[in-house]
C-alpha cells in the first residue's frame, strides 16, 4: 500500500517516504493500515498455534508434545487471536473508515492514535517473548482462572501481566478517539441518526471498551499483587475467593464479547444493502438493538459461571438476563433478512462473507441460546460444544466480517480491484473448511469431550480426526487469501470510485484510492442524504 | 435415543450437502468448482455415515432423574432452534435463490415496518418464556440437596481425585489407570483410554446421594455425564450437587475445568451397585483402612519401604518429576542428585506433606504410603538419603 502515493492531493503534503513514515504516522488511514498488518501477522501466529493444537488432537495418544506445551498452546492461541487478532483488526478498520464515513479530515486525537498503535507490536511482543522463558508460556487457559494463573502458574506470568495491561492502554486509547471522532468531528450537518451502522456499531462499542478494559486491568493487577506482593484476593488461605476473579474476569469478559461483535454486525449492515441494492431495513431498530445487546452485555456475565456453586436464584437470574439477548440479536437477523428480501441481488465476494456470515453467526446464536439455559449447560460447560459455539461466532462471525470488510473496501483502500475469481475460489474453501472443522466440535462436545485436553478417549477420534482435517484445509486457505491480497496491491486493475453498483456512503465519494487527506471541506447535507443508506 | 442421534445426522448431513450445494448451484464459478464441491459433499457424506454407526453425536439420558430432565431440556431447546432456523433460513434463501439481479429482480425499496418489528420481537419474547418455565423448574429441583440419604466428600488434586466416606470412615485416592499411562504414546489403547482408574468410587443405587465438592489447589470439576453432575471443586470451599441413581453399571467422567499440565489424566469412574453389594464393599473397604492404620505402627524394612515407594512414586509423582526421577526443570525439579532428598529427612517429609510453591500436599496420602514413597526418593535415582518410617511421618504430621 506504500506505493502510488500523493497524485489526488493537491493542497497538502503526501505521507513521508520511507519507513519513518509509518513510525511517525498521524494519518487515520496510515494508523488504519498498521492496524490491520499487524491482525493479520497475529492472525497466522495464532492460527499456526491452533494447527499445532489440531495436529496433536488428529489422533488419541500423546504424539507432538507434552501437555504443558499443549496447554500453552491453547492459552496463547485464545490471547493472541482475542487481544492481538480481533480487536486490532476492528480498530484498523474503524480508524479506516469512520472519518471517512463521518466525513471528518481525519481522527479527532492523531497523536494518541499513533501511541495507541504503538503499543500493540510492544505488547504482542512480550506476550510472545514469553514461549522462551524458563517454565513456558501462560499455560493457564485465556481466561486465567486464579489460583491456577498466580500460585500455580510459571513466572513468565508477569509478563503476561504486562502485556495485558498494555493492551488495555492500547484498546482505551482507541475507543476514546472514535468516541471523540464520532461526537466532535462528524460533518456539522450528520446528525446521530444520519450515521451509517459501521459508526453507531463501533462508537457503541467504544463504551463497552471504556466500561470493560479497566476491569481486565483490576483483574490482572490483583493478580500481580497475589504473586508477588503477599496479597490474598484469590486465595482461600488468605481470606480470598477464587470465584471472585471469575466474577471480575467475566465482568469484563463479557462486554468482551460484544467489543469483538457488534462492530462486525456494522459491517454486515453496510455490505447487505449494497448488495441487495435496496435500503437497510429497520435502521432506527438496528441502533437500538445494538445498544440494548450493549446494556445486556454487562449484566450477564455469571452465565460463564454457572458451575462455580452460585445461589439458584443467581442462576435464574442469570439465565433469563442470558436468554434476553436473543431478543435483540433476533432483531438484527430479521433485518438483514428483510433488507435481502426483494432485493435485487448480486454475489460479489463481500456478499458472499456477509451472507455466509449471517447464515453461520446465527447457528452459533442457537447454540448460545442452548448454553444460556442453565440447567443444560450443566452438560455442555467446558466441553466441545462450547469451543464450536464460540468458534462459530468468533470464527464466523467476527473474523468473516473483518475478510467481507476487507474484500468489500480494499478497492478503497488501495485503488485496484482483486481477482474476484480467485476470491469466490478461496471463499467457498473457506467456508466448506471451517464448517469441517467446527460442525464436528458440537457432537464432541455433546458425547461428552471437556475442552483442554491435549488427548483424549477413542470415542471421539474420528470427529477429532475430521475437525483436524477441516482445520488444517482451513489454515491454509489463509495462503491464498494473502496471496489474493498482496496481488491486489501490487497488480490489481485500477477501481472505480463506487466499484459496487449499489453501495452508498461518504466513503464512495472519494477518489478511487482514498485521499491521503479527505473531506477537508465537510459533506454537505444534500450528500450526506444521497448517501444514505437507510432512507 | 437412536432416532435423535440419526435425526441430528441427517441434519449435520443436510447442512454439511446444502453447503457445497449452495456453492455448486447458486454462483457459477466455472466446471471444476461444481465438480469440486460434489466431491467434497460425497466424501462428506461417505466418512459421515461410517462415523454416525459408531459415535455418539448427542447428549445421553443418562440415569438420574436430573440428567433425564436435563436431556429433555437440551431437545427441546434444540427443536426450537431448529424450527426457527429453517423459517428464518428457508425466508433468507429463498430470498437468495429468488430475489437476484441475474434473474431480473428489481429492488423494491421498503425500509421499514413497525408491525413487522414489533411481532419479531414480542414472538421470541414469547418462545424465551415457553422455554423459561421448564428451565427453572429443573434448576431448583437440581440445586436441592435437602433430601439426601448418604455423603461423600470428593476433593480435587492436581491430578487426581480423593473420596471420603465421611460415615463409613472410608478414604481413598484415585488415579489415572497404569494401562492408560502406559499407552499414552503407543498405538495399542486399552479399552475404556484415559477413562480408566486405579481404584473406582463405589456407590449404591436407588439411594439420594449428596457430593460435597472442594479442591486442595487449584479449581477442579467433578462430571460424570451419566448423572448430570458438573460441579467445580474450589479450593476452600465446598460445593454441593446431588444424584439418585436408578441403574446398576459402571459410569465414566473426566476433570472439566483446567487444572494444570495433567487436566486431561484425571478420570472418574464410578461403579453404582445393588445396596447389598454396597454393604459388602463398604465392610471390605473398612476392614482394609483397619490392617492400614495396623501396618503403619511397625517398623518396615528397607525392601518393603523401596517396592511400595516405587508403585506410590509413580501413581502420585512421576507425572511431574518422571519416572527417571529427571523431573522437567525448573518447574518441576529433578529428584536425581536432588539437596532435599539426599538432605534432612524432616525437611523432606515436611515438603511432601504440606507442598511447597507449585508442588501440592500430599497430607491425604496415609503414614506407610508416605514414608515409602519418601524412602523411595532418598534411595533411588542414585540418591543416598537415609530411611523413614511411618511412625516418623506419623509424628510429623
Amino acid at each position: 500500500m506504500t506505493t502510488a502515493t500523493a497524485s489526488h492531493d493537491e493542497h497538502h503534503h503526501g505521507p513521508e517516504k520511507g519507513l519513518m513514515r509509518w513510525v511517525k504516522t498521524t494519518n487515520h488511514k496510515d494508523i488504519g493500515t498498521l492496524y490491520l498488518w499487524f491482525a493479520f501477522a497475529m492472525l497466522l501466529i495464532g492460527g499456526a498455534l491452533a494447527m499445532g493444537i489440531r495436529m496433536e488432537l488428529l489422533q488419541p495418544g500423546l504424539q507432538l508434545m507434552d501437555p504443558h506445551f499443549f496447554n500453552q498452546l491453547t492459552t496463547m492461541h485464545g490471547l493472541i487471536m482475542v487481544f492481538g487478532a480481533i480487536m486490532p483488526a476492528f480498530v484498523g478498520l474503524g480508524n479506516w473508515l469512520i472519518p471517512m464515513m463521518v466525513g471528518a479530515p481525519d481522527m479527532a486525537l492523531p497523536r494518541m492514535n499513533n501511541w495507541s498503535f504503538w503499543i500493540l507490536p510492544f505488547a504482542g511482543g512480550i506476550l510472545l517473548s514469553t514461549f522462551f522463558m524458563e517454565g513456558g508460556a501462560p499455560a493457564f487457559g485465556w481466561t486465567f482462572y486464579a489460583p491456577l494463573s498466580t500460585t500455580f502458574a510459571p513466572d513468565s506470568t508477569d509478563f503476561f501481566i504486562f502485556a495485558v495491561h498494555l493492551l488495555g492502554f492500547s484498546s482505551i486509547m482507541g475507543a476514546i478517539n472514535i468516541i471523540a471522532t464520532v461526537l466532535n468531528m462528524r460533518a456539522p450537518k450528520m446528525k446521530l441518526m444520519d450515521m451509517p451502522l459501521f459508526v453507531w456499531t463501533w462508537l457503541i462499542t467504544s463504551f463497552l471498551l471504556i466500561g470493560a478494559m479497566p476491569v481486565l486491568a483490576g483483574a490482572v493487577t490483583m493478580m500481580l499483587t497475589d504473586r508477588n506482593f503477599g496479597t490474598a484476593f484469590f486465595d482461600a488461605t488468605g481470606g480470598g475467593d477464587p470465584v471472585m476473579f471469575q466474577h471480575i474476569f467475566w465482568f469484563f469478559g463479557h462486554p468482551e464479547v460484544y467489543i469483538m461483535i457488534l462492530p462486525a454486525f456494522g459491517v454486515v449492515s453496510h455490505i447487505i444493502p449494497t448488495f441487495a441494492r435496496k435500503p437497510l431495513f429497520g435502521y432506527s431498530s438496528m441502533v437500538y438493538a445494538t445498544a440494548s445487546i450493549a446494556f445486556l452485555s454487562y449484566i450477564v456475565w455469571a452465565h460463564h459461571m454457572f458451575l462455580t456453586g452460585m445461589p439458584v436464584a443467581g442462576e435464574l437470574y442469570f439465565m433469563y438476563a442470558t436468554m434476553l439477548i436473543a431478543v435483540p440479536t433476533g432483531v438484527k437477523v430479521f433485518n438483514w433478512i428483510s433488507t435481502m428480501w426483494r432485493g435485487s441481488m448480486t454475489f460479489e465476494t463481500p456478499m458472499l462473507w456477509a451472507v455466509s456470515f449471517v447464515f453461520l453467526f446465527t447457528i452459533g446464536g442457537f447454540s448460545g441460546l442452548m448454553l444460556g439455559i442453565a440447567p443444560a449447560d450443566i452438560q455442555y460447560h467446558d466441553t466441545y460444544f462450547v469451543v464450536a459455539h464460540f468458534h462459530y461466532v468468533l470464527v464466523t462471525g467476527a473474523l468473516w466480517s473483518i475478510i467481507a470488510a476487507t474484500f468489500y473496501w480494499l478497492p478503497k483502500w488501495t485503488g485496484k480491484m482483486y481477482n474476484e475469481g480467485l476470491a469466490k475460489v478461496h471463499f467457498w474453501w473457506a467456508v466448506i473448511s471451517v464448517n469441517v472443522l467446527f460442525f464436528p466440535q458440537h457432537f464432541l462436545g455433546l458425547a461428552g469431550m471437556p475442552r483442554r485436553i491435549p488427548d483424549y478417549s477413542l470415542q471421539f477420534a474420528d470427529f477429532n480426526m475430521i475437525s483436524s482435517i477441516g482445520g488444517f484445509a482451513f489454515g491454509a486457505s489463509f495462503i491464498l487469501f494473502t496471496y489474493i491480497v498482496i496481488d491486489c496491491i501490487r497488480n490489481g486493475k485500477p477501481a472505480t470510485a463506487r466499484p459496487w453498483e449499489g453501495a452508498k456512503g461518504l466513503e464512495w465519494t472519494l477518489a478511487p484510492k482514498a485521499q491521503y487527506h479527505s473531506f477537508n471541506t465537510p459533506p454537505s447535507r444534500e450528500l450526506i442524504k444521497s448517501e444514505s443508506q437507510h432512507s | 435415543m437412536l432416532d435423535n442421534s440419526e435425526k441430528c445426522s441427517m441434519i449435520a448431513l443436510n447442512f454439511l450437502i446444502s453447503l457445497a450445494f449452495f456453492a455448486n448451484d447458486c454462483f457459477y464459478l466455472g466446471g471444476y468448482m461444481s465438480k469440486l464441491s460434489s466431491v467434497i459433499a460425497s466424501s462428506i457424506a461417505l466418512i459421515s455415515t461410517a462415523v454416525f454407526s459408531e459415535y455418539g453425536l448427542n447428549m445421553t439420558e443418562g440415569v438420574t432423574s436430573i440428567s433425564r430432565d436435563i436431556y429433555s431440556l437440551h431437545m427441546m431447546v434444540f427443536w426450537v432452534c431448529v424450527v426457527i432456523a429453517v423459517i428464518v433460513f428457508g425466508a433468507m434463501f429463498y430470498s437468495v435463490f429468488v430475489h437476484r439481479k441475474s434473474k431480473g429482480a428489481v429492488a423494491a425499496q421498503f425500509h421499514e415496518s413497525t408491525k413487522a418489528e414489533i411481532l419479531w420481537t414480542l414472538i421470541p419474547v414469547v418462545i424465551l418464556v415457553a422455554m423459561a418455565i421448564p428451565a427453572s423448574k429443573t434448576l431448583i429441583d437440581l440445586e436441592d440437596t435437602s433430601k439426601a440419604e448418604m455423603t461423600i466428600k470428593i476433593t480435587g488434586h492436581q491430578w487426581k481425585w480423593q473420596y471420603d466416606y465421611p460415615e463409613e470412615g472410608i478414604s481413598f485416592i484415585s488415579n489415572l489407570a497404569k494401562t492408560s499411562k502406559n499407552s499414552l504414546k503407543t498405538d495399542n489403547k486399552p479399552q475404556h483410554y484415559l477413562l480408566e482408574v486405579d481404584k473406582r468410587v463405589v456407590l449404591p443405587v436407588d439411594t439420594s446421594i449428596r457430593f460435597l465438592i472442594t479442591s486442595n489447589d487449584v479449581i477442579h470439576n467433578w462430571w460424570i455425564p451419566a448423572f448430570g453432575v458438573k460441579q467445580d471443586a474450589n479450593p476452600g470451599f465446598i460445593n454441593d450437587a446431588w444424584a439418585k441413581v436408578d441403574k446398576i453399571g459402571t459410569y465414566r467422567g473426566q476433570c472439566a475445568e483446567l487444572c494444570g499440565k495433567d487436566h486431561g489424566f484425571m478420570p472418574i469412574v464410578v461403579d453404582v451397585v445393588s445396596k447389598e453389594d454396597y454393604a459388602k464393599w463398604v465392610a471390605a473397604e473398612q476392614a482394609n483402612a483397619a490392617a492400614a492404620i495396623a501396618s503403619a505402627t511397625k517398623t518396615w524394612s528397607k525392601t518393603e519401604l523401596m517396592t511400595k515407594g516405587k508403585s506410590v512414586y509413580e501413581a502420585n509423582c512421576a507425572g511431574c518429576h518422571k519416572v527417571d526421577g529427571s523431573g522437567i526443570p525448573p518447574i518441576f525439579p529433578a529428584m536425581k542428585n536432588s539437596p532435599i532428598a539426599n538432605g534432612s529427612a524432616a525437611e523432606h517429609i515436611k515438603i511432601v506433606l504440606h507442598g511447597k510453591a507449585g508442588m501440592p500436599a500430599f497430607k491425604m496420602l496415609g503414614d506407610a504410603d508416605l514414608a515409602s514413597v519418601i524412602t523411595y526418593e532418598r534411595n533411588a535415582f542414585g540418591n543416598t538419603g537415609s530411611v523413614v518410617q511411618p511412625s516418623d511421618v506419623k509424628s510429623a504430621r
